[in-house]
């Protein structure tokens, strides 16, 4: 493998801003990358998340802070002169050149021997096992070969840093996860330092090394995909990692790590994740597989089952408490629609939050 | 009860009417027949008449016409004369409309631009041709302004000649010429650039390497376009001009035989071989668009 990524320590965004007029897309994001690290930005649409790539690839100026690569300062630098790879979420391949032509586009621009880019280029197709397709031009390809073609033509060029725009998001469910598990080949392989933006968690958790978590802009979280699926910090961080169901409660009493809220008159105890003060506002935050059939009374709410859907291994229902919350469960028997019964949660599977901070728009 | 089988076979094929729509034939062609009718009564007849108006000279055989006109040099020259006008403007609008065009393409409120660019073509020839005389004339605006500068002495000569005709048409032309290129560079899709940019192309590659080879289609049909336009030029040849030396156009020639000599047969004669001229030039173009890309100029599918 001659396809070597170059040699440098880390990218560190510092404090980075951008604005546009008076929206505030990103604020203050400070982030440190390590060689070989696979970072994963996660956040609903509009959270910034494109907007960090797009900066660090110096399609947008920064409006704030700074980045740099090492000891150099690059986000004063237009993006040809960075020479980051970068796959795009339509893949902008140019669709006038074939594949050979589009992967050797970095190295012919950076006035390389016609042999040596042969060479680079055979390297590639390789890679991406996309030998034989060399000479069709993109239209003639499939979404799944575009993608390999946007890849191999990112990081034939060797750069520091590979950043991916929702890659994925354009394939059907089926290729997403082989291009997925060709994404992670092609990591291991190369152990190219990749940015990779996704709103899909199942994506981020199964792919990165670190997953930073954006909202309206700001870091929410930074973490493996294990802290950040067993511990989020913040209820919509939770939200993100399937914690789909969340009852708003008064807090009764916090003790030791572990909080009791008071949830329409019953009682249900979790594990703190925020400082709560006793009488305030509060969420529990349970995931569908930890809700299930129960009994009255211990850490159980009485719900009216709306509707079941049958999901092979098991069912999954939606119900509603007499107070109005909505939960969504798991069971493994078949509940009758209409029925009322008690769902139940282990108190060491409930994660309880501080109300959210209204975001700054 | 009893199983449906079935038990009639199809003995008659699809109908008619239905042979007929498979092979694009239906109510909705006949959507088509007014449009027929007046490109008929309004090109198709004109346009035969005319040609075989050309081949009954009032005297001689039924070649006279064409005879005439290539062996006068002041008839064959409106050919060069006319070339040497349009050709050169229109590449000029062109080479003037892309870096426009790249330019107003990332504007906000193009509307406004586009509007003042597009208002000479409202104004007419007539009224620019008016225009210019006074402005580029002897004592206009224009010679006053480079003389108080001390640019020039003598007033520099503007209308009736050449560059008069020139830059009538430049004024005319270029709206023309503009929005057809706005629209080509407006439609390649942006990210096209920026993947460039991402993979070290300076400005100048990502135009010579993404950009043109993209919009070289759209440049030819542009062309064409505003080719035609410029080669039937009339008013400002005759208003801005010297018609009777080196703006003398075809189609002055055409408008000489047919209102000065009443010879339509010759008027038609020469206006089939502007109209040949005009083919030639245009087949030439569009034939040379095989040599590059033509697909869409997105990122194929998306």
């Amino acid at each position: 493998m001659t396809i070597a990524l170059s040699q440098f320590g880390e990218v560190r965004l510092d404090r980075v801003s951008r604005e546009f007029g008076a929206l505030n897309a990103l604020r203050d994001v400070s982030l440190t990358i390590q060689r070989r690290e696979f970072i994963a930005l996660l956040g609903p649409s509009g959270c910034g998340k494109s907007t960090t790539l797009n900066c660090i690839a110096g399609l947008l100026p920064v409006t704030g802070g700074a980045i740099w690569l090492d000891k150099n300062r690059i986000d004063t630098l237009r993006p040809e002169e960075r020479g980051f790879g970068m796959v795009f979420q339509n893949y902008a391949l140019f669709p006038h050149l074939n594949v050979r032509q589009n992967i050797g586009f970095g190295l012919k621009m950076r006035g390389m021997p016609k042999a040596e880019i042969d060479r680079k280029v055979n390297e590639a197709l390789g890679l991406v096992r996309l030998q034989g397709q060399e000479n069709k031009l993109p239209g003639q390809l499939s979404g799944g070969q575009q993608q390999r073609v946007a890849i191999a033509r990112a990081i034939v060029i060797e750069p520091p840093l590979v950043l991916m725009d929702e890659p994925l998001s354009n394939l059907d469910a089926k290729l997403r996860l082989e291009m997925r598990a060709e994404i992670r080949r092609i990591h291991n392989e190369l152990g190219a330092t990749t940015i990779y933006v996704t709103h899909d968690q199942d994506e981020a958790l199964s792919l990165a090394d670190r997953i930073v978590v954006l909202r309206d802009g700001v870091v929410r979280q930074v973490g493996t995909p294990k802290e950040l699926y067993e511990a989020p910090a913040h209820l919509d961080v939770a939200e993100f990692m399937g914690f789909r169901n969340r009852l708003k409660g008064t807090v009764v009493s916090v003790e030791n790590g572990r909080a009791l809220l008071d949830v329409e008159g019953s009682r249900i105890s979790g594990v703190a994740r925020e400082n709560l003060s006793v009488g305030s506002t509060a969420y529990a935050a349970i995931r569908p597989d930890d809700l299930v059939l129960g009994e009255a009374g211990g850490n159980a709410l009485k719900v009216k089952v709306d509707t079941i859907e049958y999901r092979g291994r098991e069912f999954v229902g939606t119900a509603h408490s007499e107070g109005g919350l909505d939960f969504v469960f798991r069971s493994h028997q078949p509940v009758d629609l209409g029925s009322t019964v008690h769902l139940q949660a282990d108190d060491q599977r409930v994660l309880v939050f501080a109300e959210p901070i209204k975001g700054r728009r | 009860m009893e199983a449906i089988a079935p038990t009639t076979r199809v003995v008659q094929g699809p109908s008619l009417r239905q042979r007929l729509a498979a092979r694009g034939f239906d109510a909705v062609t006949l959507l088509v027949v007014p449009a027929a009718v007046f490109s008929l009564l309004l090109f198709v007849y004109p346009f035969a008449f005319g040609f075989i108006l050309s081949f009954e000279p009032k005297n001689g055989g039924w070649l006279a016409n064409y005879q005439r006109f290539f062996s006068d040099s002041y008839l064959y020259d409106t050919i060069a004369n006319t070339l040497l006008l349009s050709v050169p403007v229109t590449l000029l609008n062109l080479l003037f409309a892309v870096p426009v065009s790249f330019r107003v393409r990332l504007m906000r409120r193009q509307r406004l631009l586009t509007t003042i660019l597009v208002l000479p073509i409202t104004l007419g020839t007539v009224l620019v041709a008016e225009g210019l005389l006074n402005y580029l004339g002897p004592q206009g605006w224009f010679n006053r302004t480079l003389v108080a500068l001390g640019l020039i002495d003598q007033p520099l000569r503007l209308v009736h000649n050449y560059w008069g005709v020139f830059a009538s048409l430049v004024i005319t032309g270029f709206p023309f010429t503009f929005l057809l290129t706005l629209s080509y560079v407006t439609g390649i899709d942006p990210a096209l650039e920026q993947a460039a940019a991402t993979l070290g192309a300076s400005a100048w590659q990502r135009f010579v390497h993404v950009y043109l080879p993209l919009l070289m289609p759209g440049f030819a049909i542009t062309f064409c376009l505003s080719f035609v336009q410029a080669f039937s030029v009339f008013p400002s040849a005759v208003l801005l001009g010297e018609p009777a030396g080196s703006t003398r156009v075809i189609s002055i020639a055409a408008y000489q035989a047919a209102f000065e000599e009443y010879d339509y047969s010759m008027a038609s004669a020469v206006a089939m071989i502007m109209g040949f001229v005009q083919l030639a030039i245009v087949v030439l173009v569009l034939a040379s668009r095989g040599l590059f890309y033509r697909g869409p100029a997105s990122g194929a599918k998306g």
